[in-house]
């Protein structure tokens, strides 16, 4: 049949009355898509060459972006949270997608038992939002309260206690490791589904062959659900590029102490909206985001055409 | 000795699967068993269950009593029912045709249809703001309903036309002789087969969009449009040192995440575990 179809194709379409149904399948979701989605986006591209000059909208190139990288005071702040979001996305690739790899290989043993229980579990703090977590954590680490000392006590380690968020040189790794808490489950999940789709075969013939235990996973595992690894390494790098709630619940708009928590979302958020003194800026505000937008364009063209090619896939 | 070293080895994988799950599960735990107590029990013994001399609901009194919950919640619950609907009805008919029909620039469109899965929607937040106030729609829930379509459609497209194009030709081109249209086929042959995807779908649109602080924040601050994750971020705000009332409305704010997991969890999990498969 879609033979057929497509060999009716070749010729220009005569016989075929114009299929406006097509088309009305097609029309609400473009309309959506293209008015809320992709016209703003590159309407935010275009105000980023644009900025008031004498009170009219004036096309000025790219001196936005220049006094973005360059004049003192904006340079300051873009530097500081373009660094502190590049530590924000090195902690989650080292500490939450390791520990959502592991968790997947304990949970995809053969005949283990609750199972079900464990993943369920450990998912759940995905699904809650950012301001539950991150006030039950300022809540927990918080030295009024007490409980983080007390547990560090039960392992005899009530001398390391500190009020991390409240000290620039821990705060960011505090809340990077509060997003890793909230979402190791993403990459458990998806490495969880990769190891089940090993085929059984593939598994016996390594242990007639003698690779079993630690052997076998970094072995014949591992390099199976590479594939899986790079797609959950992007998804972590475009939501750290874009994050916001986190640091906005936890530590203000201002993502204090002193500045240690600020990242590109919440820089954008109080560069295009105001807070306190600062007032609103739309044309900085839209270049905010257009660096924004190159930085995730750039990983995710670096992934599709680069990582993802270059990775062999294995078909069963 | 074969035998031994697995026990061994299960038991290591228990212990440490049980590690992570208390460490998942103790913040919410500890959370709720809190917020029934009193405020000396809350400093005194932040880590017991309630008894019955520590019992107390001073904090969801407060709660219940100073901020507008019950707006709040039925803001968030008619924004997310909307959007999803509109995401599956608009993404169920963008996936059929793409899946169902050869047509010049098919493979563009779901190419065009495919950036919003990769390139987030907050990106283009200035303009959106900017087109918001020039409709007229600040502060309504029309405007986050629009935006969370937009920022939905993307990904339920992909997985819907993946499912879809599994429905059997033989079926839909038997509805064409007996002289369906298009729309009939559509409607009554396949959204009833896909059923089990358009819940996978949304379960995936509905948690960020619960969650969402973001374009509430900007686009819907006012306080009869305020959902409940803006709405417990303000109250929380306020409340910082009424640590009942604190307690009290974060457990209230894990309660629906927490009911609906219980009953879709299967759902999400077979869903996330089949997605990641392609």
């Amino acid at each position: 049949m879609s033979n057929a179809t497509s060999l009716q194709e070749g010729q220009p379409a005569v016989r075929r009355p114009k299929r406006w149904h097509i088309l009305i399948f097609l029309l609400p979701a473009l309309l959506v898509y293209s008015a809320v989605m992709i016209l703003p986006l590159i309407e935010t591209l275009r105000l980023s060459l644009y900025n008031t000059v004498d009170g009219q909208p004036t096309f000025v190139g790219l001196a936005n972006f220049q006094v973005l990288f360059g004049e003192e005071r904006w340079a300051h702040d873009f530097w500081n949270a373009l660094k502190n979001n590049v530590i924000f996305f090195i902690i989650h690739m080292c500490v939450q997608n390791p520990i959502g790899v592991a968790l997947a290989a304990m949970l995809s043993i053969p005949k283990l038992r609750f199972v079900t229980f464990y993943r369920t579990a450990i998912f759940l703090p995905t699904l809650l939002s950012f301001v539950i977590v991150g006030f039950i954590w300022k809540l927990i680490l918080s030295p009024i309260w007490g409980v983080a000392p007390w547990m560090l006590d039960l392992v005899g380690l009530k001398s390391m206690f500190a009020p991390w968020l409240g000290k620039p040189g821990s705060a960011l790794i505090a809340v990077s490791l509060i997003s890793v808490w909230q979402y190791v489950g993403i990459p458990m999940m998806l490495i969880y589904a990769a190891l089940l789709n090993i085929p059984d075969e593939v598994i016996e013939a390594a242990e007639c062959d003698g690779v079993t235990g630690w052997s076998q996973f970094w072995k014949i595992k591992l390099p199976l659900i590479l594939p899986a690894i790079g797609i959950i390494s992007i998804l972590t790098f475009v939501g750290n590029f874009n994050a916001f709630d986190l640091v906005y619940t936890v530590q203000g708009a201002l993502a204090g102490p002193d500045g240690s928590t600020d990242i590109l979302g919440t820089l954008l958020y109080r560069t295009f909206f105001g807070f306190q003194l600062q007032l609103g800026d739309r044309s900085m505000g839209a270049t905010i985001a257009t660096v924004m937008f190159l930085i995730i364009l750039a990983g995710v063209s670096l992934y599709l055409f680069v990582i993802q090619r270059r990775m062999r896939r294995y078909q069963f | 000795m074969q035998a031994r070293h697995s026990i061994f080895r299960t038991g290591f994988v228990h212990a440490a699967l049980i590690a992570y799950t208390l460490i998942s599960l103790f913040p919410v735990f500890l959370t709720v068993i809190n917020s029934f107590k009193d405020r000396n029990a809350i400093f005194r013994a932040p880590l017991t269950v309630p008894t019955p001399e520590t019992f107390s609901l001073i904090g969801y009194q407060t709660v219940l009593g100073q901020g507008d919950f019950a707006t709040y919640f039925q803001n968030s619950f008619i924004v997310t029912v909307v959007a999803i609907a509109l995401v599956l009805l608009f993404g169920a008919m963008a996936a059929f045709a793409l899946s169902e029909y050869r047509f010049r620039g098919n493979t563009l469109m779901g190419l065009y249809l495919a950036i919003g899965i990769m390139i987030p929607i907050r990106l283009g937040t200035v303009a959106i703001l900017q087109g918001m106030v020039a409709a007229n729609l600040v502060n309504t829930l029309t405007a986050l309903i629009l935006v969370y379509t937009a920022q939905g459609l993307p990904l339920a497209v992909f997985i819907l036309s993946e499912f879809m194009r599994t429905v059997s030709d033989d079926l839909k081109n038997a509805g064409r002789i007996d002289g369906l249209s298009e729309y009939s086929i559509f409607f009554r042959l396949v959204l009833p087969l896909i059923r089990p995807a358009m819940a996978t779908v949304a379960v995936f649109t509905m948690i960020p969009i619960w969650n969402d602080l973001w374009f509430p924040l900007i686009l819907a601050p006012a306080e009869a449009t305020k959902t409940v994750t803006l709405g417990s971020q303000i109250f929380i705000g306020q409340f910082v040192t009424n640590w009942n009332a604190v307690l009290a409305a974060l457990s209230l704010a894990i309660l629906p995440v927490l009911v609906l997991y219980v009953i879709f969890s299967r759902q999400l999990i077979r869903g996330i575990t089949a997605g990641a498969v392609k």
